[in-house]
């Protein structure tokens, strides 16, 4: 029991540590402040939003900005600032728990995959090259026109699919640690595979496959705004940016407040993102630009 | 040596069998089939049999599957759903102003690439490489249909320099394309480029902590010809393999860029036929797009085994 205790009071000094170390570099900080910002701001803003983010108004019709629409309103009539801080809920929800099935599947495919090696592996790898070289834009409009657009449809579909590339780092990391000393030694001693997964060889490969978690949660934000600009992501009138964007695109010559605040939410949301992803892998000991995007 | 060569290639060629297998299956398992989506309401009795004798629907999976193949080997994808067209009369020419599109960014994007991940990586941690990795981090993580709008809005609207949407015919030459695709290119090759440029830059930096190089900078090699005889081609090779993954992985760019300016290429292709449900182009473009990803993964891995004569030794010994 008390050692239980020690090991958890362990886990968070050790997270802790981690981002005292991220938020010391200026970028970290950047990109930790701006997530932060997002993720209060996701959570929060359905208690304060000045407008009905649905409510149309034929008499308002894009509005420039004022003390009263304060980024104007869009073609419908409906508030821009109401939409834009609305716009990142369904975009945060659906990465991040899609982010946790990639980690999750991709993971422990990875590591089964790396322990036991031989015919297994072979076939396995093989199958993930070939899903890799589908390109992911196809595969993923493939996917949710057939299946529908629900939040249901797309966070397993995303997780899938940003998962395969997981299965490689996790496949590789365990490829490291396998022929340790300290695994053969756990095999001398009789422990289980179970055991020896759990014990040895988790604590080694979580790093990188956290990293890698986060790396994909900013590209799975990116392919998500993709689908939804689109038209393959969400469906009208939930507020989301890419749909924000590519509705108002066509009427930017006269309206471009309507393009610019849901554009501003979502590069900001992006670039958070990837720092603070940045500043976590570099706080783990792990160089990322090395790597790419697949 | 030449047994690696072919292991490769052999390789690339299963990995392109599984993804016909996926892609057919797929399509196979989903619910209805050409025929029922090609007559909608009127999918029953005997306009639905001789719709499947028509299109051969009427035969087992698996001699379906030979028999698609077999055409796809010799160019010839069948019959699309919407007018009934032969796919490969329509997947031409738009192939070809996708082709044109992609490797002008690539020819743009690889040299400028090349210098900025230099020059940051030589001049690490002062003002150049501060200010560039800024703006290569914002470039990067800017997803493509931003970075298009905004360019449109910007440069199209605001100052009205250049067309912002792409109005030429499918079958243009590439003459009349060129003063078209000029903000595609840029948004295209925008994060291609800073993706390169940062592992370029960590490529450098790597080689330049190494023996070799300290051997060097102790014997008093000048600091430029160390640059051009001992550190690039040792820092870009490592690099080749990853800056495939890059261009394969802008096959996706270029299809949402193409959206955003209305560019006649396979990235509308893809959604018309996706929103159509038109599953024969589908599997069509799964199969080319895939075949793209895999050749310049080949080629990429072909290329460092020439170049590299440590693998190449390694080899022999085997």
């Amino acid at each position: 029991m008390n050692k239980k205790k020690e090991k958890q009071k362990n886990t968070f000094e050790k997270i802790y540590e981690v981002i005292k170390t991220m938020a010391s570099k200026p970028s970290g900080l950047i990109g930790l402040t701006i997530l932060i910002f997002h993720v209060i701001l996701a959570i929060t803003s359905p208690l304060y939003v000045p407008y009905d983010y649905k409510a149309i108004d034929p008499t308002l019709m894009l509005t420039p900005p004022s003390s009263e629409f304060w980024f104007g309103t869009d073609s419908l009539g409906r508030d821009v600032f109401t939409r834009t801080i609305l716009g990142g809920r369904t975009a945060l929800t659906v990465t991040f728990f899609g982010s946790l099935i990639a980690l999750l599947w991709g993971g422990s495919l990875g590591i089964f995959c790396g322990l036991v090696g031989g015919k297994i592996d072979d076939v396995v790898m093989r199958v993930i090259d070939a899903f890799l070289s589908i390109p992911w834009i196809l595969a993923m409009l493939l996917i949710v026109s057939l299946l529908g657009t629900t939040t249901l449809v797309l966070i397993p579909a995303l997780g899938f699919f940003y998962g395969k590339g997981i299965v490689r780092v996790a496949r590789a990391a365990t490829h490291d640690v396998i022929a340790k000393d300290f695994i053969v030694s756990a095999r001398a001693r009789g422990h289980s595979n179970m055991s020896i997964i759990w014990n040895e060889i988790l604590p080694n490969v979580r790093d990188a496959i956290m990293v890698e978690g986060a790396m994909r949660w900013s590209w799975m934000l990116l392919g998500f705004s993709s689908l939804s600009f689109l038209g393959f992501g969400v469906s009208p009138p939930t507020p989301d940016w890419g749909l924000m964007i590519s509705n108002a695109r066509g009427l930017m010559s006269f309206a471009y407040w309507a393009v610019l605040a849901p554009i501003f939410g979502l590069s900001s949301l992006i670039i958070g993102i990837n720092l603070t992803a940045d500043a976590f892998a570099k706080a783990l000991g792990i160089d990322r630009s090395t790597k790419a995007p697949v | 040596m030449f047994f690696l060569v072919i292991k490769r290639i052999l390789l690339g060629l299963i990995t392109l069998f599984i993804v016909s297998l996926i892609t057919f299956a797929g399509v196979e398992v989903l619910p209805g089939d050409a025929c029922t989506t090609y007559l909608e309401r009127q999918a029953f009795g005997e306009a639905l049999e001789a719709c499947y004798q028509r299109l051969g629907l009427n035969v087992p999976a698996y001699e379906r599957y030979i028999s698609w193949a077999w055409g796809v080997l010799q160019w010839d994808f069948g019959y699309s759903l919407s007018g009934e067209m032969k796919i490969n009369e329509v997947l031409g020419p738009k192939v070809k102003n996708s082709l044109v599109l992609a490797s002008a960014s690539i020819l743009i994007g690889i040299p400028i690439a090349l210098l900025l991940g230099i020059v940051t990586a030589l001049w690490r941690d002062r003002l150049p490489d501060i200010i560039i990795s800024t703006v290569t981090i914002f470039s990067m993580t800017i997803p493509e249909f931003i970075s298009a709008t905004l360019l449109i809005l910007i440069v199209a609207i605001w100052l009205e320099w250049l067309p912002g949407i792409v109005i030429v015919p499918t079958g243009a030459t590439i003459s009349e394309l060129l003063p078209n695709i000029i903000l595609p290119v840029i948004a295209i090759s925008m994060i291609m480029t800073a993706h390169m440029a940062r592992m370029v830059r960590s490529s450098v930096i790597q080689v330049m902590a190494s023996d070799y190089v300290q051997m060097a900078i102790l014997k008093g090699v000048p600091y430029w010809k160390m640059v051009f005889r001992h550190v690039l081609p040792n820092a870009l090779l490592p690099a080749i393999n990853v800056v495939a993954l890059t261009i394969a992985w802008l096959l996706g760019g270029v299809v949402v860029t193409e959206v955003v300016f209305n560019y006649p290429g396979l990235g509308r292709l893809v959604i018309e036929s996706i929103s159509n449900r038109d599953l024969p182009v589908v599997q069509a473009l799964a199969i080319i797009l895939a075949s793209i990803y895999v050749g310049i993964n080949l080629i990429a891995d072909l290329t460092t085994l020439m170049l590299n004569p440590r693998l190449k030794s390694l080899q022999i010994k085997k």
